[in-house]
């Protein structure tokens, strides 16, 4: 009986972490310069203006998106300080699963924020 | 290399001492990248929500928050969480384009890890002057 060769190349969650690290950085820094931008081109932000950017439905997607890729950064980044750092696997375990749990209610957080502001 | 003679005994094994240790320019980047990033993950991110949703909720809710952030405690660390931003946004961007090859010699990563360094803390100076 021949067995197929054991694969020895891990899970492969390592260069899938890598790519959505790297999109999930460039979608903020395009939100970044484009809040940027707005600031700027109106000498500021009042509240007129901060509840017209949110009136718009295309500009709560855009703001739920980069919600979202700040909190799966947030996570990939905090993970890997906790498996850098943090030796004993329950301790491990029990930061990076408080960690998870804490950016889960911040995205439902977001999510209750903007369809609040929807529903003006 | 030369193949006779002793063998040099190095101390093994080496024990790192963080207080000794002195890391070359781009080392002080990826590790201030590291805490900015905690930092922003502990503090911004709760700030940023709270402020959104009182801000959104009425006139007077942006108004508040307008007072809470023109205290002068409040201001300091919206200053440090401003640095954090920008030294992170500025570091994420020289990783960025070093993935892509740009500027990955010795030489340039050098350069360019204290044009992180500066920018970051020279934006940070001066938007705090204009805080204040």
């Amino acid at each position: 009986m021949t067995r197929p060769l054991r694969q020895t190349v891990g899970a492969h969650y390592g260069w899938k972490d890598w790519l959505v690290q790297r999109v999930t950085a460039v979608i903020m820094v395009l939100y970044t310069l484009w809040m940027l931008a707005v600031t700027l081109y109106n000498g500021g932000i009042d509240y007129a203006l901060w509840q017209a950017l949110f009136a718009n439905g295309a500009f709560r997607i855009a703001t739920l998106l980069f919600g979202l890729a700040l909190l799966w950064h947030a996570w990939i980044g905090m993970r890997d300080i906790w498996m850098d750092y943090i030796k004993p696997t329950a301790v491990r375990l029990t930061l990076e699963v408080m960690t998870f749990v804490v950016l889960v209610a911040y995205a439902a957080w977001l999510a209750q924020i903007l369809w609040a502001a929807g529903q003006v | 290399m030369s193949v006779n003679g002793p063998p040099v005994v190095k101390p093994r094994p080496v024990y790192l001492n963080l207080v000794r240790i002195r890391l070359p320019l781009p080392g002080i980047v990826s590790i201030l990248h590291r805490i900015s990033g905690v930092a922003l993950f502990l503090f911004a991110i709760p700030l940023a929500l709270f402020a959104m949703q009182a801000s959104l909720e009425s006139a007077a809710g942006f108004a508040s928050m307008q007072s809470m952030f023109a205290h002068p405690l409040c201001k300091l660390v919206l200053v440090g969480l401003l640095w954090a931003y920008l030294h992170h946004f500025f570091a994420g961007i020289r990783y960025l384009l070093i993935d892509l090859h740009v500027g990955d010699d010795l030489t340039p990563a050098r350069q360019s890890s204290v044009v992180v360094l500066v920018a970051s803390l020279a934006l940070t100076l001066i938007i705090a002057v204009r805080l204040w």
